[in-house]
């Protein structure tokens, strides 16, 4: 196994560490699962792009060595539907966040998946806009605190896991930064997976969110991931817990693979 | 051999939390950057590395003797 000393001096930019996100901030890990994903499928940077909104879960890709396009909030998919499309070749992965992928968002989130474009995007779910101060996020949970629901939420939130099974894509993954083999692995399965694939990581903004719902402990904050959620197979068991694991993993027809095959058809 | 750089670590202390063995262990010592950094301890380490999957600042190193 790559060591972390490895794994850096190999993909991340050095300039730019140490990183500026806040300590325990859960986008580390999500990065670290993600190069050791990609160094373990031996995939070549040069043939990657890593295409992110607006967020603090989107400044991931300023860290990787490789091609990356910082783009508008709530148009990574935009703009990765875009590269994929002009070139199906390359391997696209998205960074995005809860804000960024279902708020501002929402709309290219569905419609990339409803057509099944190959892109594998890593959505980080930490319950708030951590990046402006903590606003409340579309996934925020009931009775949270934010900037903009300073006595508790009362709108209910997106399942972001669900969401993306109903909009049909064809693989969906739902895992947390306490959990990072498993994260790792499934960041693997989605790399391989030729359509739309969606990794959901529940990871802490212990900053934004945490700080302002009274938890100022780390260890406190890590165990809430472990405690509150619970594998699929025990799901049922378990009513009050946040399912993970494997939620969705179909054949489907990716959208380059259809479009190469029109113009074939079509072409005279 | 498990090592931590002083220049990464944030102090986040997940890999103690991570670690199924206590090699690690929260210090109440604060460094010059005001980070505490865990405590190793090398002979109970299991080389199972989680604690280097979970850093979010790539600052522990597990690597074989
Ligand atoms: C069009 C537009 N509207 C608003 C903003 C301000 N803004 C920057 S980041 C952000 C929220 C990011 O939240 P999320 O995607 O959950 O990422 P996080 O910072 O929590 O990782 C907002 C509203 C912006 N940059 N652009
Ligand atoms: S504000 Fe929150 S999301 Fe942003 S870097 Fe800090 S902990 Fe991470
Ligand atoms: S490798 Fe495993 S046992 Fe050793 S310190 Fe890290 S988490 Fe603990
Ligand atoms: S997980 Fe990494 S940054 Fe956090 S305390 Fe351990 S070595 Fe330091």
């Amino acid at each position: 196994m790559i060591s972390n000393k490895e794994l850096h001096d190999k993909y991340i930019k050095k300039a730019m560490m140490p990183s500026i996100l806040c300590a325990g901030c859960g986008n580390g890990t999500v990065l670290n699962a993600t190069l050791r994903a990609i160094d373990v499928l031996d995939m070549d940077l040069d043939n990657m792009v890593f295409v992110s909104g607006i967020g603090c879960s989107s400044r991931l890709n300023a860290y990787i060595n490789a091609d990356a396009l910082h783009a508008t909030h709530g148009r990574a998919l935009a703009f990765a539907t875009g590269i994929k499309a002009g070139n199906p070749k390359l391997d696209v992965v998205v960074f995005t966040g809860d804000g960024d992928c279902a708020g501002i968002g929402g709309n290219h989130f569905i419609h990339a998946i409803r057509r099944n474009i190959g892109l594998t995007v890593i959505a980080i779910n930490n319950y708030t806009y951590g990046m402006t101060g903590g606003q409340m996020s579309p996934t925020t949970p009931q009775k949270s605190i934010s900037t903009t629901s300073p006595y508790g939420a009362i709108d209910h939130p997106f399942d972001l896991a669900e969401l993306a099974k109903a909009a049909g894509a064809p693989y969906v993954a739902r895992w947390t930064i306490a959990h990072p083999l498993q994260l790792q692995r499934a960041i693997k399965k989605g790399l391989k997976n030729n359509g739309f694939s969606f990794i959901e990581v529940l990871s802490p903004c212990p900053t934004s969110f945490w700080r302002r719902n009274k938890v100022r402990n780390f260890e406190t904050i890590y165990n809430w991931y472990k405690e509150n959620t619970v594998t699929i197979k025990k799901a049922k068991e378990h009513p009050d817990k946040i399912p993970i694991g494997e939620l969705k993993n179909i054949d489907k027809d990716e959208w380059t693979d259809l479009w190469k095959s029109l113009v074939s058809e079509v072409r005279i | 051999m498990i090592r931590i750089s002083e220049e990464y670590c944030k102090g986040c202390g997940y890999c103690v939390f991570a670690c199924p063995t206590d090699a690690l262990k929260i210090s109440n010592k604060i460094n010059f950057r005001g980070v505490s950094i865990p405590l190793i301890d090398e002979k109970a380490c299991k080389m199972c590395r989680l604690c280097e999957m979970i850093c979010p600042d790539f600052a522990i190193v597990v690597e074989e003797e």
